[in-house]
């Protein structure tokens, strides 16, 4: 088991490192750079930003430069929000992501069983087939559209929640986000949990627990559920990875201060540290969360393990 | 690489399939199609795609108005039938109906840019793979498995970073990057199709094995690439709608549906039509594309067969 977890955290380490080398050396041989203003400056000041930011140095000084101070958890200075490092903007916004994406996995999660479960149980009368609709919704319409009409049904025309916006506390502010995000996620949860359980329940040993006269709501907790969950195991890491970039579309319509908001901004503004910075973040989050998914699984099924 | 509608999962147990039963019988894909177009739903949803597709390309011809002249006479107005503006004006007094049109004519070229493409690319890569096999086989997917791993939208937008305001580099960037799966695919069709008889034949005739590939092999993978193509279109729609929405994807005078939405989006309160025009249209493109694909995907299930 511990040699498993280990192995897998071996193999994650090459990722990260080509995915930092790819994107910074792609991102620094790209034309244009944070300083082309629409008004040229003038050379010497030029000169000494471009000092300032180690960007005149030989390009392989840059990247060990930069590896150097990843390791040591400095991700250098955001070239357009100046007085700020990187490194102080990520700790500011990856709190609130990660509440945001944990709260919205969390909702999405239970939501999705619940209703994957209720409809497979009532499989081909009108539950399943309201809910299979219903479900069929979040999963057609892209998330910003969602989030459009939902700020103008709920915030405008009815006026129950806020449009957008967060100040510490007001967590009302944060229905609607969650509620967006959790959705897809909720919606492919339900898909695979109906698909699965209607399989579990076609199985000779259900037909076995009910023949000998179990009630309905026993099979399901005692004999239903578990071999059910294994695909939603198995998507569970994916799925926090949508949440996670799905994060980056909520977080710039409802204005909520996370690292999604940040990268946005960052790339409509060229702000090359700021981009490398949140990518190597997103990359190392979803990396790690995979790999917590996968031992998971692995714990869960021992065959996983032994190849 | 994750993507956003949920392909992959479809196609890998496709690629899965075709590497393990494909040369026995009857064709997995051609079994596959007949069943598809005996699913009513997606049978509809193709010629509806076909209407749109095609209003998309001639309609403008029809309207009054082109898509970036301005109307003086009639900004922010709602739908007025008298003066040839059909879904109504925007901030700018252009025509909506001509917007919406030339936009979902952008969405449609974005995706076939980004589609033809990442086939070029999932073929050759697959391709090779599958042909030469062993260590070479080995390295090359470890390489796709690596990348799958990676998050697609990040990379989307650090192409945006770097390609800037070029919508046709941006998407021939997003085709760079949707390629896995096909690879995945062909080198499945490619492991099962260099066992066959005629391929077999070309090498004893002294065939190189360049020449093998893309003269008798490449040929042999059409079935896959148009089941491919076709879920891989709503991802491009979504992605390019999806950076445009954010402010990343195609520029002014230019539009898609994406940049409309994002337009309509704020206003929509007091000039709703310019929030529901557009979002109807690309509502109405991915509906139909998520119908044929859960044709296609039942099609491709050997588990009722």
């Amino acid at each position: 088991m511990i040699s498993y977890a280990f192995r897998r955290v071996l193999s994650a380490i090459p990722i990260v490192f080509l995915t930092i080398t790819v994107c910074f050396f792609i991102l620094r041989l790209a034309p244009g750079g944070p300083f082309d203003g629409e008004r040229a400056l003038p050379v010497n000041v030029l000169k000494n930003l471009r000092a300032h930011y180690n960007l005149d140095q030989p390009i392989l000084t840059q990247f060990f430069l930069y590896v150097g101070g990843v390791l040591r958890g400095d991700f250098g200075p955001s070239m357009v929000m100046e007085d700020f490092t990187v490194s102080r903007l990520l700790s500011i916004g990856l709190p609130f992501t990660l509440m945001l994406g944990f709260t919205a996995f969390i909702v999405g999660t239970i939501a999705g069983l619940v209703a994957g479960a209720l409809a497979a149980v009532n499989q081909n009368r009108w539950p399943d087939y309201l809910l299979v609709f219903v479900v069929l919704i979040p999963l057609i319409i892209p998330n910003f559209l969602m989030a459009n009409l939902a700020q103008l049904i709920f915030g405008v025309y009815l006026g129950w929640l806020p449009v957008g916006g967060y100040r510490a506390g007001s967590y009302i502010n944060l229905v609607m986000p969650i509620l967006i995000l959790a959705m897809p996620h909720g919606a492919r949860v339900a898909r695979l949990v109906r698909g699965s359980m209607i399989e579990v329940l076609g199985t000779n040993y259900i037909r076995t627990a009910r023949s000998k006269g179990l009630g309905a709501a026993l099979i399901l907790t005692r004999h239903a559920i578990k071999p059910a969950l294994l695909p939603v195991v198995s998507y569970l890491g994916p799925g926090l990875s949508y949440l996670l970039t799905g994060s980056l579309v909520v977080e710039q319509i409802f204005a909520l201060p996370g690292i999604g908001k940040y990268f946005i901004t960052a790339a409509l503004n060229r702000d090359y540290g700021l981009v490398l910075g949140t990518t190597i973040l997103y990359v190392f989050i979803i990396l790690a969360l995979n790999l917590i998914v996968d031992v998971l699984y692995a714990w869960l099924d021992p065959k996983v393990r032994l190849n | 690489m994750a993507g956003i509608t949920g392909k992959d999962t479809t196609l890998t147990a496709y690629a899965d399939a075709l590497e393990r039963e494909a040369p026995k019988g009857r064709s997995l894909t051609q079994d596959a199609l007949r069943r598809l177009f005996a699913n009513k739903a997606a049978l509809v949803s193709i010629f509806l795609l076909a209407a749109v597709i095609l209003i998309a390309i001639f309609g403008p011809y029809f309207l009054p108005w082109p898509y970036d002249k301005i109307d003086w006479t009639s900004i922010r107005k709602p739908p007025d039938f008298s003066k040839g503006h059909f879904l109504g004006t925007d901030q700018n007094g252009r025509d909506m109906a001509a917007r919406i049109l030339q936009g979902t004519q952008m969405s449609l070229t974005v995706a076939g840019v980004a589609t033809v493409v990442s086939v070029v690319i999932g073929i050759a890569y697959g391709a090779i793979a599958g042909y030469f096999g062993g260590r070479i086989d080995a390295a090359m997917m470890r390489f796709v498995d690596i990348m799958y791993a990676l998050p697609y939208i990040l990379f989307v937008i650090i192409l945006v970073v770097i390609f800037g305001r070029s919508p046709v580099l941006l998407f021939v960037g997003i085709g760079c990057l949707e390629w896995l799966t096909m690879a995945r695919i062909v080198r499945g069709q490619t492991l099962s199709l260099k066992e066959r008889e005629f391929i077999e034949a070309a090498r004893a005739g002294g065939a190189k094995p360049f020449a093998i590939i893309f003269r008798h092999i490449v040929p042999n993978l059409t079935g896959p690439v148009v089941i491919y193509a076709t879920l891989t279109v709503p991802e491009i729609i979504l992605t390019e709608s999806f950076l445009s929405y954010l402010g990343l994807g195609v520029q002014e005078p230019q539009t898609s549906l994406g940049t409309l939405i994002s337009f309509g989006a704020p206003v929509a309160e007091a000039l709703p039509w310019m929030l529901f025009g557009p979002a109807l249209f690309l509502v109405l493109m991915l509906v139909c594309f998520s119908y044929i694909g859960d044709g296609l995907r039942d099609a491709l299930d050997p588990k009722d067969r």
